[in-house]
């Protein structure tokens, strides 16, 4: 068997879940404190993911991705960035793919703190950023847990935007959800048996180790 | 010297309310505010601590503006270096009680002063602990350390005692004083009850609909009509119960049930659960030594 698709499935869901955690907290911190009116239309455009069909938003990256238009060419020119058929490409889709997945605990974790603690915080000197840091992220653990095990378990599971933008290249987009794909149309059922069982065990061990964690009292095994 | 002219449009529960206090509180004073729940008290103080941004007017506290519409001036929350213990609170529960203290420390601050608040505040054994497993007593005396840990000179207190039983309460009240006096602090707070408001403050001011309504020391205000008591106490109204003539009131003080016999007439205007104010006039209460 080749392992290289599940290593690659693995790199891709720890880098995405890396570059989640940094642009998920400032946003689901400013998310969660913001009055703008236009607030709804951005939570919406965030929870997309969430409904809409993978190879919708795969296609229309692939389309905006693509050298031949204007800003698939920007990108390839001014940054010597190609989205299209590359690892870079597939983290990019995967962090909006599983932006919902992060965003939303951790915004919800925060907005359940009382507000007092933020003011508390700030009325001993502590500026916005020390706040941040050292009073609220601490206090919503079990909501970052959460948020990182989702999001690393629905990377590793996305089909249709990897096959849309990313293509089926080994070592560089051939994640073994593809890799099951390509197996089975080869008729190699015993391959694509053993990918599957190895991704099964996989999820299924996360997602217990996060209930096991839940049921236990997920606050004591953090503090 | 903290001067205040504050204007503030706010939503309150009966509707739009305009908030209007114009006021000036000397140095090391002790203010008591009172008022009905929605007449503006905590925003009075929020307004203070620069949590809430009035409309129009100034906040200068000795000689330095926080606040001024006409200037433009705000001074940021963080710079104002007040002491404000809130209503619920607000101990961070991922810290011990020590790290609560120790968060608030300044760059360059000794840390000695944390060993001393936890002196004063009989902290000692609590030092290791979380705070979610503190009763409501022991955590207002965190709240309350936390507060002072930068030596303000301006301590804001919000309804601080409000869900403690009458025992701690009166504990507590004796540190709120010995606080003020050692760190010679200004002190403001919103409190509903009268017997520590007689206890405790030297003005007291209360508030209506927005507007400071009535103004002076906590004795004038808070007995209606001035007595030119030796002896008196605040206390509630428990039972009423008529004896032939008389009626006997009994009158909970702190934690002692005192009766008292009064006249029909006297009685007529009172229910159970009233706030009265039990005198002696006349005569000279007996002491005896108990220990």
């Amino acid at each position: 068997m080749d392992w290289a698709p599940i290593i690659l499935t693995l790199k891709l869901a720890t880098v995405t879940t890396i570059l989640l955690v940094l642009i998920a907290v400032p946003l689901a911190n400013w998310l969660a404190n913001t009055k703008v009116k236009f607030k709804p239309a951005l939570e919406a455009l965030i929870s997309m993911p969430l409904v809409l069909p993978p190879t919708v938003l795969g296609f229309y990256l692939l389309v905006a991705f693509s050298p031949n238009n204007a800003f698939g060419e920007w990108l390839d020119q001014w940054l010597g960035l190609r989205l299209i058929f590359s690892f870079e490409g597939l983290v990019f889709a995967s962090i909006i793919y599983s932006l919902p997945f992060m965003v939303h605990p951790i915004q919800s974790g925060l907005t359940n703190l009382p507000h007092s603690l933020t003011e508390a915080s700030y009325v001993l000197g502590k500026s916005k950023f020390q706040t941040l840091i050292r009073v609220l992220l601490p206090n919503i653990k079990p909501a970052l847990l959460t948020g990182i095990v989702l999001s690393f378990a629905h990377t590793m599971g996305e089909f249709g935007v990897v096959l849309m933008i990313g293509g089926n290249i080994p070592g560089q987009t051939k994640v073994a959800s593809i890799a099951i794909y390509d197996e089975v149309e080869s008729l190699n059922y015993g391959l694509a048996n053993n990918y599957s069982l190895l991704l099964l065990g996989i999820t299924f061990f996360i997602l217990l180790t996060v209930y096991s964690f839940n049921r236990t009292g997920i606050k004591s095994f953090w503090k | 010297m903290i001067r205040l002219k504050l204007h503030k449009k706010l939503h309150a529960n009966q509707g739009l309310m305009h908030l209007d206090v114009d006021l000036n509180i000397p140095d090391g004073n002790f203010t008591a505010i009172q008022g009905k729940s929605g007449a503006g008290k905590t925003s009075l103080l929020r307004m203070i601590a620069g949590l809430m941004k009035p409309e129009k007017g100034h906040i200068e506290v000795n000689e330095n503006t926080w606040f001024s519409s006409d200037t433009k001036v705000d001074l940021p929350i963080q710079k104002r270096g007040i002491g404000y213990v809130f209503q619920d609170y607000a101990l961070f529960p991922n810290m011990t009680v020590y790290e609560n203290l120790a968060f608030a420390l300044l760059k360059g601050d000794n840390p000695k002063v944390i060993d001393d608040l936890v002196d004063i505040m009989e902290l000692g054994d609590l030092k290791a602990l979380k705070p979610n497993i503190l009763s409501g007593g022991q955590q207002q005396r965190v709240a309350l350390a936390r507060a002072l840990v930068q030596k303000p000179k301006l301590l804001l207190l919000d309804e601080p005692l409000s869900a403690l039983d009458n025992e701690i309460r009166a504990k507590l009240q004796s540190h709120i004083l010995e606080l003020h006096k050692a760190f010679n602090l200004t002190t403001i707070m919103v409190s509903h009850d009268n017997a520590e408001v007689l206890r405790l403050a030297d003005d007291l001011l209360i508030m209506e609909n927005g507007c400071i309504i009535n103004q002076g020391k906590p004795t004038e205000l808070l007995s209606g009509r001035s007595l030119s008591g030796k002896f008196q106490f605040t206390g509630q109204v428990v039972d009423l119960k008529v004896e032939g003539v008389v009626t006997i009131i009994s009158v909970m003080v702190g934690k002692e049930l005192v009766k008292v016999a009064s006249e029909k007439q006297e009685v007529s205007s009172l229910k159970v659960g009233d706030t009265v104010l039990v005198a002696s006039k006349a005569f000279n209460p007996v002491i005896q030594r108990l220990s």
